[in-house]
C-alpha cells in the first residue's frame, strides 16, 4: 500500500519510548553515578516520549490533510493459520491520532513533572537507585499505550491493553516493599496484584468476545469485522449483544466501571505522577476508546448499548457518593476518575461518542492536573514534615506515623502553597462543571445527549455532577482553607519549578480545551474531525435548560460545601461535619459502602478455602496419600510379599535375579544408594516382565 | 552401514561419543567432565541446526531419512526409520537447546559423581531425540523406555530427601501406561504387518471400534506422561525431588513426549476415534487446567507450585490439539515449546536462588527484587511468559488454543474454551502470587539466615545470566514474531487436519 506524508513513521510511536527505556537501562546504572544522572535519566525519558507526541503529531497532520482518509501502515506479520491473520499494522485515522496525542501529550508532561517529584520521593523513601525502574517503566507505559491505540486489530490492540496493564501493576508496586506512608508492608504489593489479577477478569471477558468475533464474523482486523456485522445482526442478533456485552467487561476491567472498579482506588498506592498518567489521563480511559473504536457494533445492539450507559451513569453516581466521605486527597481523586469515566462510557454507551472523546481529552488535561498538584501537596507536607524533623533534632526512632495525603492533616496550603493552590483551583473548577472550563463544555455535551436519549442516565449523571461540585469544594476547603491541622501543613513548602511549568501548561489546557468543540455553529471541531472516523455526527447545539441545570446545581453544591467545611473550617481531630446529618450513610461512604470487604469475603476467601481444599485435602490427602500411596501401592505391596515373595519370588526368581544380579555389578556400583527390597522387587519384576513378553514374542 | 551417516542417525546418537570420552576421563576431573559434556551438547545442538537447515519448511511429509529393515523376523517387520516432519521438528530443537542449558545449570549445583551424571544426562538426550525421530513404532517404544532409565537415575541419586520414592514412583508409574501401549503396538504390528507409521496411516482401515481401544491403550501412555489430570500424581514427587537439571529436562522435554504422543500416533493412526474422542479429552484437558491453577495457588514450595502449574499448562496443550484444527494444533505444539521455554526458565531460576537458600518454602523469601534485581528481572519475564503476558510466548499459543477450541468442530462446544479461558486469570492469581511473595513486599527471613551463615545472597553471575538468557530471547521472539515457528508446522499440520474425518 502505498503510505502518504509521514505515515511511514508510525512504528516509532512504539520505538521511540523503546529507545528511550533500553538506553536508561543500558545506561541508567552508569548515569545514577554522576551528580547529574538524575537529569540524564529523566531528559531520555521525556524526550523519548516527546518524540512520540511529536511523531503523533505528524500523523494527525498526515490525516488531516488527507481529509480524515484512513491510513493503515503494514509492519510484520503475527499469528498467521489458516483464515486467523493477526499483523503488526498502524491505523491511523482521526480517532487513533487523536488518542495518541493525549496519551503522548499529557505524558511527556508528566515525565517532565516526574523528574522532580521521583528525585525528591526516592530520598523520602529512602532508595535513590530506584530512581532509574521508574523511568524505564513509564517509557515502556507510553509504547504499550502506543500500541493500544494505534492497533489495526482487536488482538493488537489487546497487547497493548494487558502491556499497560502490566505497567499498572510495575508501577502501582514500585514501592513494593512498603505501604504508601513508607512502612515495611505487603500493602503496596498486594495493591499492584489486585489490580493486575482485576484487570485479567475484565481481559477474560475480552477475550471470549474475541473469540466469538473471530469464529462469527470472520476476523480480528477493525473494517473487517464491521464489515460483517450487519449481516450476523440481523441473523443472529444474540451473538451481537454477547460480543458487545463481554467486551464491556473488559471495559469494566480497565476503566474501572461497575463491578470491576475496585482496583483503582487502591492503585494510588502509585507514586503521583502514575496516578495522573495511568490511573486518571490514559490507560483507565482505554475502554472509552474500545467502545468508541467498536461504534459500529454497538450501534447495531440498542440494548447493549443500553446496558452500557447504565452502567457508566450508576458508577459515575455510586462512586461520587465514595468521593464524598474520604479523607485521602488522592483516594477523593481516585473515585472522583471511576465517576468521570462513568461519565463517558455513560456518554459513549449512548451513542454519543464525540460527547465521551470530549470529557476524555479534557478530563486528560484537569485530572492529570489535579493529580500532580495532589502529588504537589504531598511533597509540600513531606517537605514541611522533614523539616521538622530536622529542625527539632528529633531522634528518628521516635518518629511519628505522619500521612502526607490525609487531608485532615491539611489547611491553609493557600498561604504557604500559592502556585499549587491557584493551579488546584484551575483544575477543580473545570471538574466540578463551571463556565468557561474545558470539563463545562464536554460534562454538558454528555447531560445534553443523554437528555435526548435516555432520561434515566440524565438524571442519575446529573445527581453525579451535583456531588463531583461538592466533593471538590469540600477539597478545596479542607486542603487550602481554614488553619493548618498539622504543623508540618504549617511548614509546607512549595514545589519546585520544573513540577509546577507543566502543571501550568495542563492549567492553561484546562481552561481552553472546550475551545476543542464548543456547541455553536461553526465551533463544532471535535465533532467534525472524530466524524472522519466515526461517520456523520450530529452536532449539539447548547441546550440552555440543560446548561443552566447543571451550572446551578454545580454552584449550589459548592455553596453547600462552603457553608459545611469552608465556614467554620475542620479543627485538628473533629469529625467530618456530614457525619451526623447523614449517619450510616456516611459511614457508608468512608467505608467505600464495604464493596472490598463483600468482595473478599464472597469472592477472594472461598477461592482461597477451595484452593486449599483441592490442594491438601483432595490432591494430597486422598488422592496422593491414600489412593497412590495406600491403596494401589499398598495392595502390590501385600501381593508381592505374602504371595508372590514367599512363594515364586523365593525360589525361581531369585536364582535368575542372582544370576542378572552378577552381571549387571557395575550398575550395582552406581545403584549402591538403591538396595533395599522396594525398588529391587519392584524394577526387576517390571524389567523382568518386559523382556520376557519381548523374548516370547520376537522368537515366537 | 549407509545409516549410519544419515543426519537425523548423527543427531540422535552423537552424544554417544561424549559418553564414551567421559568414559576415559577420571571422576575427579569434575571440570573437565563438565566441559566434555557442554562441548557434547552444544555440537548436538550444532547438528540440530544443521537438520534445520535441510530441512523443507514447505514438504508436509516426513524428511531427511529413509527406512532401513532392521528385525525381520516371522513375518515381523521392525524398521530402523529416523525421520522429521513439521510436527517433531521444533521439539528436536527444543530437546537440543534444552540439554546444554541444563548441563550449564549444573555447574557449582552437581558436585558428587558428576561423571555419572554427566553420562546419564547425555544418555537421556539421545533417549529424547530418538523418541521425536523415530518413525518406526517398535523403535519408538525402545527409546520411549530408554528415556526411563537415565532419568530414574538422575532424580534418584542427584535428588532431595526422598528421591528414591520419586524415581521409583516416576519409573513404575511410566510403565504402567507404557504396557497398555506396548500390546497395542504389538497387535498393531501384527494387524498392519509392519511396525512402520507412515505406512500404517497409508494402510488405515481399522475398524472403528478396534480404532477406539488402540486410542485408550495409547492414551494410557502418553496421558500419563502428559501428566493429564487424574493421572498428575506422580509429577509434583518428580520435580520437587529432582535436581534442577532434571526438572528442567523433565518439565521442558519429557512432558512434551506424551503429547507429541498423541499427536503422532493417536490423531493420525486412530483418526475416528480422535474425532470421537475429542470432547472427552477437551473436558479432561479442561478440568486439568482449572484444578492445576487452584492446586497450585495453594502450595506452599515453589517447586511444587510451578509443578502443579505444569498440570495447567498442558490441559492447555492437550485441549488445543483436540481442538482438530489448525489453530488448535498449532497452537498446541508451540504451547509445547513455550511451555519448555518458560517453566524451564522457572526451574532454572529457582534452582539457582535454591542453591544458596537450600529451601524452597515460598513464606520464607520476600522482598528478593531489591536484594537481587537482575534475578527478580528476569524472574518477572519468565513469570509473565508463564502466563500468557501477550507480546511474550505464552499468549501466541495459549490464544491460538483457546481460539481453536472455541470454534473446534471435533469438539463441538465453545463452554470448554470459555471455561479454560478463566484459567488465564487464575495463573495469574498463583503465578503474581507467587513473585509478590518471594520478590516483593518485605525482607523475608531467609535473607538473614544465610547472612548469618556468613555469605550474603548475592545477584546471578555471569554463568547464570548466560545459562537463562538463551531462553528470554525466545520468550520474546516467539512472542512478537512467530511466524517462522508456524511456518516451520503449518504444511505437516494442514495435511493432518485434512486427512481427518471432522463431522
Amino acid at each position: 500500500m502505498e503510505t502518504h506524508g509521514f505515515a511511514f513513521l508510525a512504528p516509532w510511536l512504539i520505538f521511540a519510548p523503546l529507545v528511550g527505556l533500553l538506553l536508561n537501562i543500558l545506561l541508567g546504572g552508569w548515569f545514577m553515578k554522576q551528580p547529574w544522572g538524575e537529569r540524564a535519566i529523566g531528559a531520555i525519558a521525556a524526550s523519548a516520549s516527546g518524540a512520540a507526541f511529536v511523531v503523533s503529531a505528524l500523523l494527525a497532520y498526515t490525516v488531516s490533510a488527507a481529509h480524515g482518509e484512513l491510513m493503515t501502515v503494514p509492519f510484520a506479520q503475527w499469528i498467521h493459520i489458516g483464515t486467523l491473520e493477526l499483523d503488526w499494522t498502524f491505523r491511523l485515522d482521526s480517532l487513533s491520532t487523536t488518542m495518541m496525542l493525549v496519551v503522548s501529550g499529557v505524558g511527556t508532561l508528566i515525565h517532565i513533572y516526574a523528574i522532580g517529584y521521583m528525585h525528591e520521593d526516592v530520598r523520602f523513601k529512602n532508595d535513590i537507585p530506584r530512581y532509574q525502574r521508574f523511568f524505564v517503566f513509564l517509557n515502556l507505559f507510553i509504547a504499550a499505550m502506543m500500541i493500544l491505540v494505534s492497533g489495526d486489530s482487536y488482538m493488537m490492540l489487546f497487547v497493548g491493553w494487558e502491556g499497560v496493564g502490566l505497567c499498572s501493576f510495575l508501577l502501582i508496586g514500585f514501592w513494593y516493599d512498603m505501604d504508601t506512608l513508607g512502612r515495611s508492608s505487603w500493602a503496596n504489593s498486594n495493591a499492584a496484584k489486585k489490580a493486575f489479577i482485576t484487570n485479567r477478569i475484565g481481559d477474560f471477558g475480552f477475550l471470549i468476545a474475541g473469540f466469538l468475533m473471530f469464529w462469527r464474523l470472520g476476523s480480528f482486523q477493525f473494517d473487517q469485522v464491521f464489515a460483517a456485522a450487519p449481516a450476523l445482526a440481523a441473523s443472529d442478533h444474540t451473538t451481537i449483544i454477547l460480543i458487545t456485552l463481554f467486551m464491556l467487561i473488559g471495559v469494566a476491567g480497565k476503566s474501572a466501571q461497575i463491578p470491576l472498579y475496585v482496583w483503582l482506588p487502591d492503585a494510588m498506592a502509585g507514586p503521583t505522577p502514575v496516578s495522573a498518567l495511568i490511573h486518571a489521563a490514559t490507560m483507565v480511559t482505554a475502554g472509552v476508546y474500545l467502545i468508541t473504536r467498536s461504534a459500529p457494533l454497538y450501534t447495531l445492539v440498542p440494548e447493549a448499548q443500553y446496558i452500557v450507559a447504565m452502567t457508566g451513569a450508576v458508577t459515575a453516581l455510586f462512586a461520587a457518593t465514595i468521593a464524598v466521605g474520604q479523607y485521602d486527597i488522592k483516594k477523593v481523586l481516585a473515585y472522583s476518575t471511576i465517576s468521570q469515566l462513568g461519565f463517558m462510557v455513560a456518554a459513549v454507551g449512548m451513542g454519543a461518542y464525540v460527547a465521551g472523546m470530549f470529557h476524555l481529552i479534557t478530563h486528560a488535561f484537569f485530572k492529570a492536573l489535579l493529580f500532580l498538584s495532589a502529588g504537589s501537596v504531598i511533597l509540600g507536607l513531606e517537605r514541611g514534615h522533614h523539616h521538622l524533623a530536622h529542625g527539632h533534632g528529633h531522634g528518628d526512632h521516635h518518629e511519628e506515623v505522619f500521612d502526607p495525603g490525609d487531608m485532615r492533616n491539611m489547611g491553609g496550603l493557600r498561604k504557604t502553597m500559592p502556585v499549587t493552590f491557584w493551579l488546584y483551583m484551575i483544575g477543580t473548577l473545570a471538574l466540578a462543571g463551571i463556565v468557561p472550563f474545558a470539563g463545562f463544555w464536554s460534562k454538558d455535551e454528555i447531560l445534553l445527549d443523554a437528555n435526548l436519549h435516555y432520561t434515566g442516565v440524565y438524571w442519575i449523571l446529573t445527581i453525579a455532577a451535583f456531588l463531583t461540585a461538592f466533593y471538590m469544594g469540600r477539597q478545596i476547603w479542607m486542603v487550602f482553607f481554614g488553619e493548618a491541622r498539622h504543623e508540618a501543613a504549617a511548614h509546607a513548602e512549595e514545589s519546585p519549578a520544573v513540577m509546577t511549568v507543566p502543571l501550568m501548561v495542563l492549567a492553561a489546557l484546562s481552561v481552553l480545551g472546550g475551545a476543542l468543540n464548543l456547541p455553536f455553529e461553526g465551533f463544532h471541531n471535535l465533532t467534525h474531525w472524530l466524524g472522519h472516523t466515526l461517520g456523520e455526527v450530529e452536532a449539539m447545539p447548547l441546550n440552555g435548560v440543560v446548561a443552566g441545570v447543571s451550572t446551578v446545581l454545580a454552584l449550589t453544591a459548592i455553596f453547600v460545601s462552603w457553608l459545611l467545611y469552608g465556614r467554620n473550617p475542620l479543627k485538628a481531630g473533629q469529625p467530618d461535619p456530614l457525619k451526623k446529618p447523614l449517619g450510616l450513610a456516611f459511614t457508608g461512604m468512608e467505608n467505600k459502602w464495604f464493596v472490598d470487604e463483600g468482595y473478599w469475603f464472597a469472592i477472594v476467601d472461598r477461592y482461597v478455602d477451595i484452593a486449599r481444599f483441592l490442594a491438601d485435602k483432595i490432591d494430597w490427602e486422598f488422592w496422593h496419600d491414600f489412593v497412590h500411596e495406600k491403596v494401589i501401592a499398598g495392595t502390590y505391596n501385600w501381593l508381592s510379599n505374602s504371595a508372590l515373595n514367599e512363594g515364586l519370588d523365593k525360589r525361581v526368581i531369585d536364582a535368575i535375579a542372582n544370576g542378572l544380579g552378577k552381571a549387571t555389578q557395575w550398575l550395582s556400583g552406581t545403584t549402591r544408594k538403591f538396595q533395599n527390597g522396594f525398588v529391587r522387587s519392584y524394577a526387576l519384576s517390571v524389567f523382568l516382565g518386559v523382556v520376557i513378553i519381548l523374548g516370547y514374542l520376537l522368537l515366537k | 552401514m549407509e545409516f549410519l551417516s544419515q543426519p537425523l542417525t548423527l543427531l540422535t546418537f552423537f552424544p554417544l561419543l561424549g559418553v564414551l570420552a567421559l568414559a576415559f576421563i577420571p571422576g575427579e576431573r569434575k571440570n573437565l567432565l563438565r566441559w566434555t559434556a557442554l562441548v557434547t551438547t552444544l555440537v548436538t545442538f550444532g547438528l540440530s541446526l544443521w537438520v534445520l537447515s535441510m530441512f523443507d519448511a514447505s514438504n508436509p511429509s516426513l524428511q531427511l531419512g529413509k527406512p532401513y529393515d532392521w528385525i525381520t523376523v516371522a513375518g515381523w517387520n521392525i524398521q530402523y526409520h529416523l525421520g522429521v516432519d513439521g510436527l517433531s521438528i521444533l521439539l528436536v530443537l527444543l530437546t537440543a537447546f534444552l540439554t546444554p542449558i541444563s548441563i550449564l545449570s549444573t555447574w557449582t549445583a552437581v558436585e558428587e559423581r558428576v561423571k555419572d551424571f554427566m553420562m546419564f544426562f547425555l544418555l537421556l538426550e539421545v533417549g529424547m531425540m530418538g523418541v521425536f525421530l523415530a518413525q518406526d513404532l517398535f523403535l519408538f517404544y525402545i527409546f520411549w523406555e530408554f528415556t526411563l532409565v537415565p532419568m530414574y537415575f538422575l532424580i534418584g541419586i542427584w535428588g532431595g530427601p526422598r528421591r528414591i520414592y520419586a524415581a521409583v514412583k516416576f519409573f513404575l508409574y511410566t510403565m504402567a501406561g507404557s504396557i497398555l501401549m506396548l500390546l497395542a503396538i504389538l497387535w498393531l504390528g501384527i494387524y498392519q504387518q509392519t511396525f512402520s507409521v507412515p505406512e500404517m496411516i497409508a494402510k488405515g482401515g481399522i475398524p472403528n471400534g478396534v480404532q477406539f481401544w488402540l486410542f485408550l491403550a495409547f492414551t494410557a501412555a502418553f496421558a500419563i506422561k502428559v501428566p493429564m489430570w487424574p493421572l498428575h500424581s506422580w509429577l509434583p514427587d518428580a520435580h520437587v525431588e529432582a535436581p534442577t537439571a532434571g526438572s528442567v529436562i523433565l518439565a521442558g522435554v519429557l512432558l512434551k513426549m506424551g503429547t507429541y504422543g498423541f499427536l503422532r500416533f493417536n490423531i493420525p493412526l486412530f483418526p475416528q476415534a480422535a474425532v470421537q474422542m475429542a470432547p472427552w479429552i477437551a473436558l479432561f484437558a479442561t478440568i486439568g487446567i482449572i484444578y492445576g491453577a487452584a492446586v497450585s495457588y495453594a502450595q506452599s514450595d515453589v517447586k511444587k507450585l510451578v509443578a502443579y502449574s505444569s498440570v495447567s499448562h498442558l490441559g492447555f496443550v492437550m485441549l488445543g490439539m483436540f481442538a482438530l484444527n489448525e489453530q488448535g494444533i498449532e497452537g498446541a505444539i508451540l504451547q509445547m515449546i513455550n511451555h519448555g521455554l518458560s517453566t524451564g526458565a522457572l526451574f532454572l531460576l529457582i534452582g539457582m536462588i535454591y542453591e544458596q537458600t537450600h529451601t524452597r518454602e515460598i513464606k520464607v523469601y520476600g522482598g528478593l527484587w531489591k536484594i537481587t534485581p537482575i534475578f527478580g528481572t528476569i524472574m518477572l519475564i519468565a513469570s509473565l511468559s508463564s502466563m500468557g503476558l501477550p507480546g511474550l510466548n505464552g499468549f501466541v499459543g495459549e490464544f491460538t488454543i483457546l481460539l481453536g477450541a472455541f470454534g473446534s468442530q471435533a469438539i463441538g462446544s465453545p463452554w470448554f474454551a470459555g471455561i479454560s479461558a478463566a484459567g488465564v486469570i487464575m495463573a495469574a492469581v498463583y503465578i503474581l502470587y507467587m513473585f509478590q511473595k518471594m520478590f516483593l513486599g518485605p525482607t523475608g527471613s531467609i535473607v538473614e539466615e544465610v547472612k548469618h551463615h556468613g555469605h550474603a545472597l548475592r545477584d546471578l553471575n555471569w554463568r547464570e545470566i548466560l545459562t537463562v538468557l538463551p531462553l528470554l530471547i525466545f520468550i520474546f521472539w516467539i512472542g512478537l514474531y512467530p511466524k517462522p515457528f508456524f511456518d516451520l508446522m503449518t504444511p505437516t499440520v494442514h495435511n493432518l487436519v485434512a486427512a481427518l474425518p471432522l463431522p
